[in-house]
């Protein structure tokens, strides 16, 4: 039989370190498994063998991702193993962080194949599922027993080159392919089976699940809009000629402020979109279109509100990730009424 | 985004074009755009006649802004 070699990724409470007062730890290295990779091993009727076990403390991870990142690499590196897993993390969201970074970086820097699990509340989820294969875990080690064996199937599998079905069959996240398949009825056959059913009150499933989102309670609204100083943010990506802060054109992992307050009118000259995900031709030509800044100035001019603060904040709104946008949001309106503003007007493309 | 800055009690309308978007998202505050590229201008109108449509916007959503709301709301 051939062996499959393997390094395992974990943190210091799993690497049978110690606990939170270990979470400080740098990364070190164990030759062989250690605890949950026994589990592996004795799942894969000992066809994967761990080889190096890597443990981390899970501040010393999340505190510096790039860091230990590089470390892992280089002890992956020295192995060249068949396969690298990390976790399960369950919902340790530190820990959840870490696996989903090491195992993306070992995946695209190395071109190894790296998986790991971890609860659906974990933050490590949103910031790694498109990259890697992320198996989907209760919220407790009590599920250690289930989870192993999808993990070395689903290992198995990629090893394989064999398909990987659906994220439903093999128990990982989506990771947001799209697939062409056949299907045996046409859509509007479908729709209209699925709206009988849905009459009905059958259970049925959706071919377009929509991301689930939560209300916000209306903020009280501004009393006295003549003296008023609003703020104006855009998701359409507007910066400065040349993008001087290297926004992504998509997926933004930032967001940037600018000084307008000498400033009358955007023009293209000056000013563009750093937005991948719409037709750039009008907001280059006057990226007024998309940050209504002339017409914002005429009306602060004619006393229709007292002031528009002097910088605008600015993000792409491009397949962004959910939990991103709703940090930036919160850390810009935290600014904003800091800063003593009343009200703001968002732009998004 | 707009949610959130809503959430720490500033007042925010989002213009946007994709109305069901922005109600999905969870926006309080709604204005529709002319379209998604420009969603404050329209490059098939005169310069001057544009600006007078983009204050026309900004207009709505200062008043969207004003006023006192129990749930999500697209001014017009």
């Amino acid at each position: 039989m051939e062996r499959i070699k393997v390094v395992h990724y974990l943190n210091q409470f799993f690497g049978k370190i110690g606990g939170e007062d270990k979470a400080g730890i740098h990364p070190q290295l164990k030759e062989g498994p250690t605890g949950v990779g026994q589990l592996i091993q004795k799942e894969s009727s000992d066809r994967f063998e761990v080889v190096r076990t890597i443990i981390c403390g899970d501040n010393h991870a999340a505190e510096h991702l790039e860091e230990v990142a590089s470390v892992v690499l280089k002890w992956v590196e020295e192995i060249r193993p068949d396969l690298f897993l990390a976790g399960p993390a369950f919902a340790a969201g530190r820990y959840g962080i870490a696996c989903g970074m090491m195992c993306k970086a070992v995946q695209q820097k190395l071109g190894i194949p790296a998986l790991t699990a971890m609860h659906t509340s974990n933050p490590g989820v949103d910031s790694a599922r498109k990259e890697i294969y992320i198996i989907e875990t209760g919220d407790s080690t009590l599920d250690m027993k289930r989870v192993i064996p999808k993990m070395v199937a689903l290992a198995q599998k990629i090893l394989d080159k064999a398909p990987i079905g659906m994220p439903q069959e093999e128990g990982y996240f989506p990771r947001g392919v799209r697939i062409n398949v056949r299907a045996e009825k046409r859509g509007s056959k479908r729709a209209v089976e699925m709206l009988l059913k849905k009459l009905r009150g059958e259970p049925f499933e959706t071919e377009l699940p929509l991301p689930q989102f939560d209300k916000v309670v209306p903020a009280p609204p501004v009393t006295d809009l003549a003296n008023a100083v609003i703020a104006l943010v855009t998701e359409g990506g507007i910066v400065p000629k040349g993008n001087p802060d290297r926004i992504e054109a998509h997926n933004a992992s930032k967001y940037c402020k600018y000084f307008i307050g000498k400033i009358n009118d955007l023009t293209g000259e000056d000013y563009q979109t750093a937005h991948g995900g719409y037709d750039p031709v009008y907001a280059n030509d006057d990226p007024d279109r998309v940050l209504p800044l002339d017409a914002a100035r005429l009306l602060e001019k004619e006393g229709v509100f007292a002031k528009l603060y002097d910088y605008y904040y600015m993000t792409v709104g491009n397949v962004t990730a959910v939990a991103s946008a709703a940090r930036y949001g919160r850390e810009i309106g935290e600014l904003l009424l800091k800063n003593g503003v009343h009200g703001v007007i968002l732009t998004s493309t | 985004m707009v949610k959130e800055i809503e959430r720490v009690g500033l007042p925010a309308i989002q213009i946007c074009a994709i109305v069901p978007i922005a109600l999905t998202v969870g926006a309080n505050r709604i204005v529709r755009a002319i379209a998604i590229p420009h969603p404050t201008g329209d490059p098939k109108v005169e310069k001057k006649e544009e600006v007078e449509l983009r204050k026309k916007l900004l207009r709505t959503a200062l008043k969207g802004l004003t006023e006192r709301i129990q749930e999500q709301t697209v001014f017009k």
